[in-house]
């Protein structure tokens, strides 16, 4: 695996940290300004259409009501979310809303970039002079820190409360 | 063959009605549906079902494989507003949920 040491740490209950290192954190910070510009830009536009997908497929007019009625709410969620990273991009601790908001805004980041590379579920073994390789691996990147921040959150889920005798 | 429900053939009847609604029972559950794509981790998938909905994690994860080998699983049902919120909760998340009624 290219990155050696995990970056997300808990610190006990409700407690974590992002680690980065420098040029990680100018590349994280990079993307979280690239993908505000767009989201201020427009929702519609087929570069960020998958932060906001329909509900009723089928149903052009109750769509319609839904999107009116979600999207101002999903896109300031989203900017919040973008705001929050920033201001912890030096690695000081978090609340598990902050965390969350990272693990929100790693998510939007990894739907937009593998949206717009078209990605499979397998991975291209690309050649690194291949022009798409430095999304591929900031893509790659995203889902590995991603995934740290998912395994942090796990372990401070409430204890199960579903009644699960429907599904 | 069911056994309620309205006639096969009836002749076309001029009403006043407002027509455009689909719903043949307004009381029948809507269902909400996860669709697989490739770009959500599996990791982050079954931690949002977690999550959002209470389930034990063999639950999520059952779930959450089944969205990645046959395409698609329900994940809630209930009346329409509440399959709505839950659509909407999914979306909060990144993940592709849709409803319909069952």
């Amino acid at each position: 695996m290219l990155f050696a040491r995990d970056r997300v740490r808990r610190r006990g209950e409700g407690r974590y940290q992002v680690r980065l290192r420098p040029n990680e954190r100018a590349l994280v910070e990079d993307l979280v300004g690239q993908l505000r510009e767009q989201l201020v830009a427009s929702t519609d536009d087929p570069s960020v259409r998958r932060l906001f997908p329909p509900a009723y497929p089928n149903d052009a007019e109750r769509d319609a009501g839904y999107q009116v009625l979600t999207r101002d709410e999903l896109l300031e969620q989203r900017l919040a979310a973008l705001d929050v990273v920033e201001r912890t991009l030096d690695g000081g601790d978090l609340d598990i809303a902050e965390m969350t908001a990272w693990m929100g805004t790693l998510n939007s980041l990894r739907l937009v970039l593998g949206t717009r590379l078209d990605v499979d579920e397998e991975l291209p073994d690309l050649d690194p002079d291949d022009p798409q390789a430095p999304a591929y691996a900031v893509y790659e990147y995203l889902g590995w820190l991603l995934s740290q921040v998912v395994d942090a959150l796990g372990s401070d889920l409430p204890p199960p409360s579903a009644d699960t005798t429907r599904l | 063959m069911p056994i309620a429900g309205p006639p096969l053939q009836v002749a076309p009847v001029e009403t006043d009605q407002p027509v455009g609604d689909t719903d043949v029972d307004p009381d029948r559950p809507w269902v909400v549906i996860v669709w697989n794509d490739p770009i959500n981790l599996m990791s982050y998938v079954t931690y949002v079902l977690q999550k959002l909905f209470g389930y034990p994690f063999e639950v999520a994860e059952k779930l959450m494989l089944q969205v990645h080998y046959e395409g698609r699983a329900v994940v809630s049902n209930g009346p329409r507003e509440k399959a709505e919120l839950d659509v909407f909760r999914l979306h909060e998340h990144g993940l592709w949920a849709t409803m319909q009624q069952d």
